[in-house]
């Protein structure tokens, strides 16, 4: 019994971990009378050797699967070991593992067996358990499973924080090259049907203070990158569109692992993942959204690529030296986020800071900003008047010359740009 | 001047008290296990008075706001002398009328007492995290913790809040104190030296409940399943659980 559901739990969850979403934030579950609640911010309890956070009991209903999709691990014509759990054994685990302070909840997903509305029951019969029988008020992440009836998504949603659906490949052409069976359309309608509910709710609930939370920490949806050939322009356009269209609280990146070599389209075994392209877009996703940056600012059709060696917003600012340098202790809040090396918090004490005199360049290192990279593009009470005008190259070798980037060895492998 | 002060939250409020009763502005609080008289600097040692300690904390509270009245009580906690002697200077300066002495990042004092309760926030953040009950065999869930700051008030509301229909324990080996939940309310507990050895060599005295062990199997093997081998990077790893909190940590056992 006991090795039986240690070895499932070794298959579930190897099969799940290429679901990169972890987030167990945005959801104000209160609780009531029974265990457990979601705390806001989220909580990540621990950190794998990848360096990822494990929040939640990532696993899969069943490895099962009727599809076969070329990237996926599980796929109908992989030979890996199959295993299910039974509800009741999901329900034992999350509810023992939250207890200890082990979790901050469930992220449940699934193979899709027999079809897409008996996987969906299945999954919504152990949701429910879970919140009417255990009077479990923590967090829990559902899977929406792609062509299920719409009753049971709208049924689901009324017990779960958040609910996701999987884009894939960033655009429809890519993902039928992997994946023959399945299109974009599959994922936009739920997405929307249940951006459409959550508006709906939340409209009532201004009128009518009982009305039941729906799926209130919001959706995401995760595309994998590097195995199909898509630019970072094309990626960060769709991310750009989901966010706008369905008010996706996350889109998430996750860099192509190779699993085999059985299609050739594919990267093979033994390449590495693209991590810093994975980072990159990472800091692109955020410069929209909590920077002010628009999409074409950062990627457009002229620069397709974002760079390997510095971040999107250091690149943005060599290509746009005119704009520089600002003076610290006058510039606006959305001009002074946009220095390089200079974040959000920095910017509000720096607001705060320069009504009681002028800053110098001592008080400036001393606020947590990367002084070395911000140098370049401002000026303070202090600063020297500046000796002749730089070069982007210059200032970008001078930075990286400096700092002792993360990515340096990895980048030095790669072939330098002959432009 | 050095007031002398039993170490205590109290007693720090009462050095305040003191300064502004004997108009000693520059007096400088010290802790009687830091204190090492000066042979140049004269001293005083202060009583800690609960009404006077008061009278400070609703003048806080009333003048400046609950939050800003919390934030002291945070960096007091973080234990560390340089941050109590920034908590003292702002506090003087804000009931001497600088209100807006807290906004002042420019001065050095400011920039260091927020980023104490920086430091304090996120052990306090990590504690929430690390924390690892065990269950023993009478339905206890018990946890032993050794945070860098003393974060455990900071933490119980949030223990009280999640995990309501169960009692448990949360203890501090390294200052010496834990709090108990019974399902009604909260006690503050002390556990002597030789029954705590005991309490940490679980196997001794405490009976786990037989599916502790289960559990606990279980986790170590999620937390290895859920690894992706290819994207083994172990310096951000340690950056994000430093090892000095392994000791209690199932799945780094």
């Amino acid at each position: 019994m006991l090795e039986r559901i240690e070895e499932k739990l070794m298959i579930l969850a190897d099969a799940a971990k290429y679901d990169v979403s972890c987030s167990s934030s945005g959801s104000k579950r209160k609780n009531t009378g029974g265990i457990g609640d979601a705390s806001a911010s989220g909580i990540c309890h621990t950190y794998t050797e990848d360096g990822r956070c494990v929040s939640l009991l990532k696993i899969l209903l069943t490895n099962h699967c009727i599809y076969d999709c070329a990237f996926c691990v599980s796929r109908k014509s992989n030979d890996v070991k199959r295993a299910a759990f039974t509800v009741e054994e999901v329900v034992d685990l999350t509810m023992n593992f939250y207890r200890r302070n082990y979790i901050e909840g469930l992220f449940l997903s699934s193979g899709i067996f027999k079809n897409a509305d008996f996987t969906m029951e299945r999954l919504l019969r152990i949701v429910k358990k879970l919140r009417l029988e255990e009077r479990y008020n923590g967090y829990i992440h559902l899977k929406t499973i792609p062509g299920a009836s719409e009753e049971l998504i709208q049924e689901a949603g009324l017990y779960v924080d958040r609910m996701s659906i999987n884009l894939e490949m960033p655009t429809e052409a890519g993902l039928k090259l992997v994946a023959p069976e399945k299109d974009h359309d599959s994922v936009r309608k739920p997405l929307q049907f249940v951006n459409t509910k959550i508006q709906t709710f939340q409209n009532e609930k201004k009128l009518i203070k009982h009305t039941p939370t729906f799926v209130p920490a919001g959706q995401s949806t995760q595309m994998v990158i590097g195995a199909t050939p898509e630019n970072d322009w094309e990626i960060m356009s769709v991310a750009d569109e989901f966010y706008k269209k369905y008010q996706l609280k996350r889109v998430y990146y996750s860099g192509y692992i190779p699993i085999n070599n059985d299609n050739t389209a594919l990267p093979q075994i033994g390449s590495r993942p693209p991590l810093i392209r994975e980072n990159r877009l990472y800091q692109t996703d955020w410069l929209l959204r909590f920077y002010n940056f628009s999409l074409n600012e950062i990627l457009n059709p002229a620069f397709t690529q974002l760079d390997l060696d510095i971040d999107p917003k250091l690149s943005w600012a060599l290509r746009n030296l005119h704009l520089f340098p600002i003076d610290i202790n006058t510039a606006d809040y959305q001009t002074i986020i946009r220095v390089p090396g200079i974040g959000r918090q920095s910017a509000v004490k720096i607001i705060t800071a320069r009504k009681y005199g002028k800053l110098r360049e001592y008080q400036l290192k001393k606020m947590g900003i990367a002084y070395n990279r911000a140098k370049h593009f401002i000026t303070c009470a202090d600063t020297l008047a500046p000796l002749g005008f730089k070069y982007a190259p210059q200032i970008k070798s001078t930075i990286l010359q400096m700092g002792s980037s993360k990515y340096k060895a990895e980048i030095a492998e790669n072939q330098l740009k002959l432009f | 001047m050095n007031y002398v002060f039993d170490g205590s939250y109290h007693g720090f409020l009462c050095c305040v008290f003191e300064c502004f009763e004997m108009k000693e502005w520059h007096a400088v609080p010290v802790a009687e296990g830091f204190f090492q008289p000066d042979i140049f600097l004269p001293e005083r040692t202060i009583f800690t008075d609960v009404d006077k300690a008061k009278r400070i904390q609703d003048a806080l509270i009333n003048q400046f706001g609950k939050a800003t009245a919390d934030d002291f009580y945070k960096a007091f906690l973080s234990e560390d002398t340089e941050a109590w002697n920034a908590a003292f200077y702002i506090m003087v300066l804000l009931f001497k009328g600088n209100h807006s002495i807290l906004e002042h990042f420019g001065d050095l004092k400011v920039l260091y007492f927020h980023q104490t309760l920086k430091k304090v926030s996120r052990e306090r953040h990590r504690m929430k995290a690390f924390i690892r009950f065990s269950k023993s065999n009478d339905g206890l869930y018990y946890a032993i913790i050794e945070p860098d700051f003393n974060v455990l008030p900071l933490i119980l509301s949030f223990f009280r809040n999640r995990y309501t229909d169960m009692p448990w324990v949360i203890y501090d080996v390294k200052r010496n104190y834990g709090f108990h939940y019974n399902l009604k309310g909260l006690s503050e507990i002390v556990i002597d030296k030789q029954e705590q050895t005991a309490f940490q060599n679980t196997q001794l005295t405490i009976a786990l409940d037989e599916r502790d062990e289960l559990f606990k199997r279980l986790w170590k093997q999620y937390f290895k399943s859920t690894n992706i081998e290819a994207r083994r990077n172990m310096k951000l790893h340690l950056q994000h659980v430093p090892k000095r909190y392994w000791k209690y940590l199932v799945e780094k056992q």
